[in-house]
């Protein structure tokens, strides 16, 4: 059902452990080319963990240990020769709530690129990252303006076009909009669409109708452990585990 | 059991008893509240306009111009204007940097280790040290040990471990202050960790770091206990050239003419604290100058 030719990203018995206690169980998963794919599940199911061991962010958070590897087009990110700051050019990332720089909205774009002295001129870099993200219209007009005065859903499209002007290939989505209302959330899923012809995107959500909404694949995961992997129409639809069907169909529990 | 509002539907302006003792009770706190800031203030007011009575008459160029002398008429805080100016700015300039980078280390780079804890406790702790235990170790170790004599250097460099925990705990709360999701959104477009605390951590903490630094160098400018310790000379007819150079303060100065017996020289140490307060708003003035630059970028 899915083919395993183009996986950009591949978990292999991944364990994540804060502390004594494990967030992510042996999970195997596969993350596809060009595709969304969704990781649902209730709070604390360990989606937001794997999700941030794809570019290793959980190196931040004290005391966290993980078993497995992570393998990005057969290198494991987690090798000891792998600098985490590469991993993270390859793969983007947005947040949970919007996290803009205290800065103007071109230096929020404009940054990542500067520092890491990605080539090409950087006003255009700066202009295609923000019309990718379909905020360029709104903000054209005053890139040196402080990235605090924007809404709440321009900022988090500004995160996106934060991400994107580094030019990723895999971009990751921490329920990017939980902090959103609704229009704002139409407006990033309508984002997602477009993306997709160029990044391959891995999303967390705890909202069922966005994943089915957006995404190719989707996977649920419950307290650590990746119970159900396949075709998101095939997940809500025909799911193969009781558990998933009791998730996506509202009688949880 | 029946649930109903409490009012059971009385109309407005039936006040209950325990309602005007709450509102009474609220307005004592209140009037107690204002009388203690006014109690306060009118203190400070009366200290200051005691000190500008007595003082300000002394208040010329001659003052500030001369040295030190028996006659009240030609005496002047010269010397000691010059001292205080030096071992504030020497204490300045080893401090903030070793306080700063001290303060980075600890809340960004420190592992989270028993080890870290024992250090920030024991910082914690030693903020809070009387000076003069600051003025002994000073006389051992730079005046004695390094040899160092009394000169403006040992001074300042005594100042320094006096503000040095100050400085490190202000510039951690600022540091701290700085949201995690800020550094997170720049690791996350590949930054280093020099790279993010540079143009992240260090802008957003700055304003808080030079309030602490202020207040610091603002407490190291009234000390006296410590220069006294490490021998600060009270009569210096010369200004210092050089860090290596002897010394006299200001809070010794006036501490020297208010303990002679001639009401002259009492009006002289008003007129020397009026000068020493003049130092340290001009410096508050020029933080919050900094600060208003800082934060219009």
């Amino acid at each position: 059902m899915i083919n395993s030719e183009n996986a950009v990203l591949e978990a292999r018995d991944v364990t994540i452990r804060y502390g004594g206690h494990a967030a992510v169980k042996n999970v195997n998963l596969s993350i596809y080319e060009k595709k969304i794919t969704a990781i649902i599940g209730p709070s604390g199911c360990g989606k937001s963990t794997l999700l941030r061991s794809l570019n290793r962010m959980n190196d931040f958070i004290d005391h966290v240990t993980q078993d497995g590897e992570i393998l990005y087009r057969d290198t494991n990110l987690y090798d000891e020769g792998v600098d985490p700051v590469e991993v993270r050019l390859h793969m983007g990332m947005v947040f949970q709530r919007p996290n803009p720089f205290p800065k103007s909205i071109f230096r929020n774009v404009a940054w990542g690129p500067t520092i890491n002295g990605l080539p090409g001129d950087i006003n255009l870099r700066v202009e295609r990252a923000l019309k990718q993200a379909a905020l360029w219209e709104e903000v054209k007009d005053r890139l040196d303006d402080s990235a605090l005065n924007l809404s709440g859903g321009q900022q988090q499209r500004l995160c996106i076009a934060r991400a994107l002007a580094m030019e990723p290939e895999v971009i990751l989505m921490d329920e990017p909009c939980s902090a959103l209302d609704p229009v704002s959330t139409a407006r990033i899923e309508d984002l997602l669409f477009e993306l997709k012809q160029n990044y391959t995107i891995v999303i967390v959500t705890h909202n069922m109708q966005q994943a089915s909404r957006v995404s190719d694949y989707t996977a649920f995961m419950e307290s650590g452990t990746l119970i159900e992997y396949g075709d998101t129409d095939q997940v809500f639809t025909r799911p193969k585990q009781k558990r998933t069907e009791d998730y996506v169909t509202g009688r949880f529990g | 059991m029946k649930i109903s509002p409490s009012t059971n539907g009385d109309s407005l302006g039936h006040r209950s008893a325990s309602l005007r003792r709450r509102h009474v009770v609220a307005s004592l706190f209140k009037a107690l509240c204002i009388g203690f800031t006014l109690f306060a203030v009118s203190v400070l007011g009366l200290l200051i306009a005691q000190v500008g009575a007595d003082g300000l008459p002394w208040l010329d160029a001659q003052f500030l111009n001369n040295f030190p002398s028996r006659f009240p008429e030609k005496a002047g805080v010269k010397s000691a204007l010059y001292g205080t100016l030096w071992v504030v700015s020497l204490t300045a300039l080893i401090a903030l940097p070793m306080g700063v980078l001290a303060a980075i280390y600890l809340e960004d780079y420190a592992p989270a280790s028993r080890l870290t804890r024992v250090i920030e406790i024991n910082i914690a702790n030693l903020a809070g040290v009387p000076s003069i235990v600051y003025g002994i170790l000073g006389l051992a170790i730079f005046v004695r040990f390094f040899g160092l004599e009394r000169s403006v250097l040992a001074g300042a460099m005594t100042m320094s471990l006096l503000i040095l925990p100050v400085i490190i705990i202000s510039s951690k709360e600022a540091i701290r202050a700085v949201p995690s999701s800020i550094r997170l959104a720049a690791y996350a477009v590949g930054a280093t960790q020099w790279q993010v605390v540079r143009s992240h951590v260090l802008p957003a903490a700055i304003p808080g770091i030079l309030t602490g630094v202020i207040l610091a160098l603002s407490r190291a400018i009234g000390e006296t206990a410590p220069l006294i310790m490490i021998g600060a000379l009270t009569y210096v007819a010369f200004t210092p050239e050089g860090p290596m150079d002897e010394f006299t303060a200001l809070p010794i100065q006036i501490f020297n003419w208010a303990s002679r017996p001639q009401a002259e020289f009492h009006e002289l140490a008003a007129a020397g604290i009026i000068v020493l307060l003049a130092v340290l708003l001009t410096m508050n003035a020029l933080a919050v100058l900094i600060r208003y630059k800082g934060t219009q970028k």
